[in-house]
């Protein structure tokens, strides 16, 4: 879809730094010049398109708990099986195929290792399949959203 | 001075924020009623864990696919370990680069050990991208891969507050 002049605005401006008071919708409407009733329909709006999936806070995982990014090379005539299998889980917040021998990659999220441990090793019981297990090291550049413009 | 929220409340708190804030005037307010708390106490709780880096952000998260951002790819690189924090630090800085981790190689199945997100609108200009990148850092002769995604099978925020022992549905 293609977004309003107010919805790249806000995308543009508010991927962070959403203000933390009591009327923060106010707060983003005065900062753009319109009124809070303009951001909230556009808002709702992109949430009713699918191209907004939330507003607030993305945890930062080294302190919110645990989290790895894992990888299975699943048979192409399992992958719809083992990928659903893989989404069942509220612990995967991403769950994608990519072009690879290694053709399923997802993200778990949990309170702890050993919760993401115990996940691991219930999805190699259950599909046979050894995950990769690629927990972060080193954060060079953490996601703050991106420029509508600047992207490819 | 507020009182501060229960360990419960915090751990409530947490789970709604994970599915974000109600798109209403008083959205703190809103939160607050949920977990019989006061709009103040929400708001001061935001602000102590703002401070104590729990956010990595907050604001919009949008759906990079719905914007017509369906080119999506992982860039890995197998750098070496004497270098790998300098490259890291450069790839993260280049324009169009939205992630930059160092992650381990689990060999020999998997060599890999630098990763950047790359969102883009089509594959070839991801692609041309990438390479021009590559060069630019005299990068190009290290082992690398270009992960286009194909699918998205399921997206959505972190569930860091999930109980320990959670029943899992289905």
């Amino acid at each position: 879809m293609t977004p309003s002049p107010l919805a790249r605005r806000l995308i543009d401006q508010f991927q962070h730094g959403l203000p933390l008071c009591a009327e923060p919708y106010r707060a983003m409407a005065d900062a753009l010049g319109c009124s809070q009733a303009q951001v909230l329909d556009c808002l709702q709006h992109l949430q009713l398109a699918g191209t907004l999936s939330r507003v607030g806070p993305v945890f930062e995982h080294t302190r919110a708990g645990a989290s790895t990014l894992a990888a299975l090379a699943v048979p192409v005539d399992r992958l719809q099986q083992v990928a659903a299998r893989v989404s069942q889980y509220p612990e995967v917040n991403h769950n994608y195929a990519r072009e690879h021998r290694y053709n399923l990659w997802f993200v778990l999220t949990g309170p702890d290792r050993a919760h993401l441990d115990n996940i691991l090793r219930e999805l190699e019981n259950d599909t046979g399949l050894t995950p990769l297990d690629l927990p972060m090291l080193t954060a060079y550049r953490i996601d703050l959203g991106f420029a509508l413009e600047a992207t490819p | 001075m507020n009182p501060t929220l229960s360990d419960h409340q915090s751990l409530q708190l947490r789970r709604l924020l994970e599915t974000g804030l109600p798109l209403t005037p008083r959205p703190f307010q809103a939160l607050a009623e949920q977990i019989d708390a006061s709009e103040q106490q929400i708001l001061d709780q935001m602000q102590d864990w703002h401070e104590q880096g729990l956010f990595r952000r907050v604001g919009l998260v949008v759906n990079h696919r719905a914007l017509g951002f369906a080119a999506n790819a992982m860039l890995v690189l197998d750098v070496p370990d004497a270098l790998v924090d300098e490259v890291g630090r450069r790839l993260g800085q280049a324009p169009g680069i939205s992630l930059c981790y160092q992650r381990p190689r689990r060999l020999p199945q998997w060599q890999y050990n630098l990763f950047c997100m790359i969102h883009g609108r089509q594959r070839d200009r991801v692609e041309a991208q990438v390479q021009a990148l590559l060069e630019a850092h005299l990068l190009s002769d290290l082992p690398h891969q270009l992960l286009f995604s194909t699918h998205l099978f399921k997206q959505c925020g972190g569930r860091y507050a999930t109980p320990a022992g959670v029943a899992i549905d289905g």
